[in-house]
């Protein structure tokens, strides 16, 4: 039998986004937005939008597969998937089903995307609750935990006060951030400096670990990404980017009601980026660039460590914006500002700039970048990684 | 109980829903106890409520009295209002708190605390049942304060 992998067998062919807004700033309606970066990505690849047979998303989002393809005129949907939860918990998974139905012959183009005009519709970081709290809120709501940072701050106490780690780790984390947006144009915060005078008075949000500026910011745009077989990347305008490793879900009952999984103080990638190294048949060593979804800096943080960027008994001397900055940093992040500085697309920003790295055609480029790291939303169930290479690292 | 007594957080946030799943926990907080699902084939404490047990996959779960006593496993206090009736209100603090005597379970809940007091991992904890008399179901919240 032949080894089940998705190694080497598809590429990213195309990417596409949108102006990146500010929350509530979009001039274009949310499924606009949906078909501008779609329509980007496939002219990026060379590949007539018609070619598109399938659609995969992630975070619940509106833009449903049925209606793009209606509105491309797409002549046959073969596959269409959204995957469960919520955030950027999926970004990855969200190309990694693109790739597991191009590899498995369900489809033969598929776009994976995102699409986010919060503004339009409710906001992050306010209540959508009713009177009544149901489910998991019913024990929790009563009590003011409500907002995606209240959910997921106890991990990061505990993480950190029995690591012993300081805050200022994670205030280089954002500052990596802001600091590669100041060269991306493309950037929401592009102009917008961070100094740790600015971060340090920022207001907390959650004591003891959030900050203002450890917080993502709530943005419209849309972002897409063209996944093909391998073969036929060959034959396309850009330098193909390889999918060399992916993986999915979590860890034995992370998602256990109010607060109960029994490895509690996680991002949940334990297994997840075990699996993913697996199939990459790579280590973080290998990785030349890292893309770390912040959707807050703690969770950053438990994200590198459990995909084995740090060692938390290091963490203090290793978390220090020098090691973080491309082009020369020990650990490039988030080099076109991430999350927290470029936009808020919910990771898919990141993959495209995984895949400019790989084609060295970055704003921050690490020369010779071969391996790149793209870790999806952590603390959310299920959570999702993978692992993009040059045909080098085939 | 009185409906007088303090309460942690101000009044207006969402009450808890009270379905069949979930009912016997609040039915025990009315009358000043804290219950949590135990399961009658394994004997594995449970929470939050489900309708199987995660270990054995009875579905014979019954409800167990426990003392209402507990450590803190981890803690925040949120400054930033995430709800309108928390406007202009706060930080407060929100402890995890796990339970000794049932399994190691953790429970949500406010530790009834000045807002600028430390906060220790590990700290020995009681509960306080918080009753909403007024509330259309009444329902009564546990919340937590150091012990002794
Ligand atoms: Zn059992």
């Amino acid at each position: 039998m032949s080894e089940r992998t998705l190694r080497g067998k598809v590429a990213i062919a195309g990417i596409g986004e949108t102006t990146y807004y500010k929350h509530g700033q979009s001039p274009d309606a949310e499924f606009k937005l949906a078909l501008q970066a779609i329509l980007a990505a496939c002219h990026d690849a060379g590949i007539d939008p018609k070619e598109v047979d399938g659609f995969a998303s992630y975070g619940d989002d509106r833009s449903d597969a049925p209606r793009l393809a209606a509105a491309l005129g797409i002549k046959e949907l073969r596959f269409s998937n959204m995957h469960w939860g919520g955030g950027g918990g999926g970004v990855a998974a969200s190309v990694a089903n693109a790739a597991a139905a191009v590899h498995s012959g369900m489809a033969n183009c598929v776009i994976a995307f995102r699409s986010l005009a919060q503004g339009q519709f409710a906001r992050y970081g306010r209540s959508r609750l009713g009177a009544a709290a149901m489910g998991d809120d019913a024990f929790l709501a009563p009590y003011g935990l409500i907002s995606p940072a209240q959910r997921f701050a106890m991990k990061i106490t505990r993480f950190m006060s029995d690591r012993g780690i300081r805050h200022e780790a994670l205030r280089a984390i954002a500052m990596a951030s802001y600091h590669h947006a100041q060269s991306n144009p493309r950037a929401v915060m592009y102009g917008r400096p961070l100094t740790e005078e600015k971060y340090d008075a920022s207001r907390w949000i959650i004591e003891p670990f959030h900050r203002l500026f450890d917080c993502c910011q709530e943005n419209d745009g849309a972002g897409a990404v063209l996944v093909v077989p391998a073969d036929r990347a060959k034959d396309l305008p850009h330098k193909p980017t390889y999918l060399l490793g992916t993986a999915q879900g979590g860890h034995h009952r992370s998602a256990a009601p109010v607060h109960n999984a029994p490895d509690y103080a996680s991002a949940h990638f334990p297994t997840v980026a075990k699996n993913m190294w697996a199939m990459a048949k790579l280590g973080p060593q290998d990785v030349d660039v890292v893309q770390a979804y912040e959707n807050f800096t703690g969770g950053v943080l438990l994200s590198l460590v459990e995909h084995g960027f740090v060692d938390p008994k290091t963490a203090n001397e290793f978390l220090v914006l020098e090691n973080l900055l491309a082009p020369s940093g020990k650990m490039p992040m988030n080099t076109s500002g991430g999350n927290l500085a470029e936009c808020y697309m919910h990771g898919l920003e990141m993959v495209n700039e995984a895949v400019r790295q790989l084609r060295g055609t970055a704003n921050n480029q690490v020369a010779g970048a071969e391996v790149v790291a793209v870790l999806g939303g952590p603390m959310v169930t299920p959570v999702s990684s993978l692992v993009l290479g040059t045909e080098a690292t085939l | 109980m009185s409906t007088t007594m303090k309460r942690a957080l101000p009044d207006g946030l969402p009450a808890p829903d009270q379905p069949p799943l979930t009912k016997p926990y609040w039915d025990g907080t009315r009358a000043g106890k804290l219950v949590i699902q135990r399961c009658k084939g394994c004997g594995a404490h449970q929470w939050g409520p489900e309708w199987v047990c995660h270990r054995c996959h009875s579905f014979d779960l019954g409800w167990e009295e426990v003392a209402p006593t507990g450590r803190i496993w981890s803690w925040q206090r949120p400054h930033h209002p995430v709800h309108q009736a928390l406007t202009g209100f706060g930080p407060y603090t929100i402890v995890l708190v796990e339970l000794p005597h049932a399994g190691n379970v953790r429970m949500v809940g406010n530790l009834i605390c000045e807002p600028t007091a430390p906060v220790e991992i590990g700290a020995e904890v009681e509960a306080v049942f918080e009753p909403h008399d007024e509330a259309d179901p009444p329902y009564t919240l546990v919340q937590w304060r150091l012990k002794g």
